[in-house]
């Protein structure tokens, strides 16, 4: 920030013009949240114990990547795909299957360098040949079919024993360490995951303002329009599902490596549909959405059994209050917990404004 | 018939050969060397039986769900949470009072109130936002699901066949023939047999009652153009409480079906929901006679996928839906 405004005492017209093309297509480097946001995630070693570290911050960036492609396909695409979990677990799977593990006969241990990739790819290959079903039939089918591809898989996954290892699963992954870092450590485990979830994040944000992104929003407002203006819906929507399974891969690869094992569980159709309910809470208008409805969506898992039992209820019923605030989501607020916050802000702003009589306009 | 194998000569010859094929091997004493092959014909014959009459299931569960969607747009994914609380509440039932008639009963009833209530309390408020009640339907199969936990548990439950339909029965199907000349027929669970010719009758009576009487008239013009249908001054809120009603109905006797065939559990909600999209998706969305041609399909695919091919079982049933989707995107036997 003080680097762009120092530039402003040249008189060259030049790079003024590049600051605000740069703050055009980044118009969040603006915000004073979003830089006090960004501070306390990279200064949260410092706040939170290991612990909080990983399985509420890390966990909720991992889950936050994977709503995020979703988000990216329902918010900009107009398609809600429920395999986004699979894609990611597949991203997993061949993690544990390429790479090293506790289970010799099925994994081909490959170092972590060689594994990643092949997963990445195969994944993203996986996501991309799903969206090419599911764009052939439109809008609510997509949702059935991209359900019944997720819930296909965790079946496969379970009568499977030579490449999945039904429903045992494939545990004690190895995870990447080089450098003389163990990269699964508290602290640097961390540190790769914000990585990851801020370059999707900043990634997703550029393709939304990018031609691609525009021609794709074009494409889910309007598709026959967009058709007649010679662009190609079904290639533009397959290139959106290629995009959202590599950003779904790549939190899977974080999710095998956080927990070092990989089960049927972890793709099974309840994970894939607590993975739309964490985008549609945080919002699906906005790719800080899914972040905000994984926090909400981690806190309330890690800490609603104890708040259950000490009001005196049934510490199992979790799942139970995660479907009623969904409804209730879905009912009250159809952009999720932005929309709420967007809403309280502009009634307080009008409120303001009358009250100052006008003094912002 | 006639115009379909005037319009597509080369799949109608597939078909006529796959079905002669099909017709041959239930029928004809299997030589030797196919037996060396691809093991027994009881087996096989076991497994066609038992694939017809799971498609039998499939159907009651599907035609509810296609229904609902062909008339009100309303993709309904707590399908599955209504089979298993129909499934519930017939254990319940015929644990309590000894009958297994009673138990379809009372649970098409209680089930379909349920529909009435989702009906009229939720999705009325949200006509015309398909992915809205769809996200509405997510959300009550979650807490459909907790709340059958929470009564019911994590156990399996089985529904007790009454005894006058336990047993196997013979059925004029030769398996193979005896050293001695004596020829051997095969032996079939009477029950489930009953129950698939329970739930052909039950769609033959749905495809007579949308064909050939006024409501189904109403409802199949409702499938066509909602609001046209509503303009002519068909009061079209009772019908759409009517149709939910029905297929939730329906939904709450395949899980009494459900649990005398197999078991009841938490899980079985989600499978069965998977079955009847896979099912529509490749009979026809909205289409009885798909759904039914689905059902068989999809049960055939399943029964002798698991008995050849025990590992990759339902990669056969997701490669039929993938052909379909790339072949005829729309269903077999849908017309849009």
């Amino acid at each position: 920030m003080s680097l762009l405004q120092s530039t402003q005492f040249r008189p060259d017209p030049s790079a003024n013009a590049t600051r605000r093309a740069l703050l055009r297509t980044w118009p969040e480097f603006q915000n004073p949240v979003a830089w006090l946001v960004a501070l306390i995630l990279v200064i949260m070693p410092l706040i939170a114990n290991g612990f909080f570290l990983i399985e509420i911050f890390a966990t909720t960036l991992i889950l936050g990547v994977i709503a995020l492609s979703l988000m990216f396909l329902a918010g900009y695409g107009g398609m809600v795909s429920l395999m986004q979990l699979t894609v990611a677990g597949f991203a997993g799977y061949m993690v544990a299957v390429f790479g090293m593990s506790g289970n010799a006969n099925i994994s081909l241990g490959w170092p972590w360098w060689l594994a990643t990739p092949m997963a990445l790819a195969l994944a993203t290959l996986f996501g991309t040949l799903g969206g090419a079903l599911a764009v052939r039939t439109e809008g609510i089918y997509t949702i059935m079919i991209t359900l019944a591809i997720g819930a296909a898989f965790y079946y496969f996954t379970n009568q499977n024993w030579a490449i999945f290892n039904g429903h045992t699963g494939i545990n004690t992954v190895a995870t990447p360490h080089f450098w003389g870092v163990d990269w699964r450590s508290d602290i640097a485990f961390y540190y790769v995951t914000l990585g990851v979830a801020a370059i999707c994040y900043f990634a997703v944000q550029y393709v939304s303002r990018a031609p691609f992104g525009l021609a794709l929003q074009g494409v889910r407002d309007n598709p026959r329009r967009m058709a007649a203006l010679g662009f190609n819906p079904n290639a533009h929507r397959i290139a959106a599902y290629a995009f959202a399974a590599f950003i779904a891969a790549l939190g899977g690869v974080l999710q095998v490596w956080n927990y070092r094992q990989i089960s049927p569980g972890s793709v099974s159709v309840g994970a894939c549909i607590d993975v739309l309910i964490i985008a549609v809470v945080g919002g699906i208008t906005r790719p800080i959405g899914p972040f905000i409805g994984a926090l909400i969506f981690v806190l309330l898992r890690t800490f609603a059994l104890d708040v259950l039992i000490k009001l005196g209820l049934d510490g199992n019923r979790f799942r139970l209050l995660i479907g009623l605030g969904f409804l209730a989501i879905v009912f009250w607020s159809s952009d999720g917990v932005i929309g709420l916050w967007e809403r309280w802000r502009r009634r307080n702003a009008s409120s303001t404004q009358r009250s100052g009589g006008g003094r912002h306009g | 018939m006639a115009r379909f194998i005037e319009r597509h000569p080369a799949w109608a010859l597939i078909v006529i050969i796959a079905v002669a094929v099909l017709a041959w091997l239930v029928f004809a004493i299997w030589p030797p060397g196919l037996e060396a092959a691809i093991g027994r014909k009881r087996v096989f014959l076991n497994a066609v039986l038992n694939g017809i009459t799971l498609g039998g299931l499939y159907f009651l569960v599907a035609s509810g769900f296609t229904l609902i969607f062909g008339l009100m747009r309303n993709v309904n994914l707590a399908h599955g949470s209504l089979y298993l609380f129909g499934g519930y509440i017939g254990y319940a039932v015929s644990t309590w009072t000894g009958s297994w008639i009673l138990s379809f009963i009372v649970a098409f009833i209680a089930v379909a109130l349920v529909g009435v209530i989702l009906q009229l309390a939720v999705f009325r408020r949200m006509e015309g936002q398909d992915l809205r009640q769809t996200m509405v339907t997510i959300g009550l199969s979650i807490v459909f699901a907790d709340l059958m936990l929470w009564v019911f548990g994590g156990d399996f439950y089985q529904v007790q066949t009454p005894s006058w339909l336990i047993g196997p029965v013979q059925l004029p199907l030769l398996t193979a023939i005896k050293s001695s000349g004596e020829p051997v027929y095969l032996q079939y669970p009477l029950v489930r047999l009953v129950i698939f010719a329970a739930s052909v009758v039950i769609g033959i009576a749905m495809w007579l009652a949308l064909n050939r009487t006024r409501i189904g008239m109403i409802v199949r013009a409702g499938v066509d153009d909602r609001d046209i249908l509503a303009a002519t001054g068909v009061r079209i809120q009772l019908v759409f409480v009517l149709v939910f009603a029905l297929g939730a109905g329906l939904a709450g006797i395949a899980g009494v079906v459900g649990g005398t065939f197999q078991s009841l559990s938490p899980g079985e909600d989600t499978r069965f929901l998977l079955a009847s999209l896979v099912v529509v998706i490749v009979g026809g969305m909205g289409s009885i006679p798909g759904a039914a041609l689905g059902a068989v399909i999809i049960g055939l695919a399943e029964q002798l996928g698991s008995v050849y091919i025990p590992t990759y079982a339902i990669v056969v049933t997701f490669l039929i839906m993938v052909l379909v989707l790339a072949l005829r995107p729309q269903g077999l036997l849908a017309r849009r």
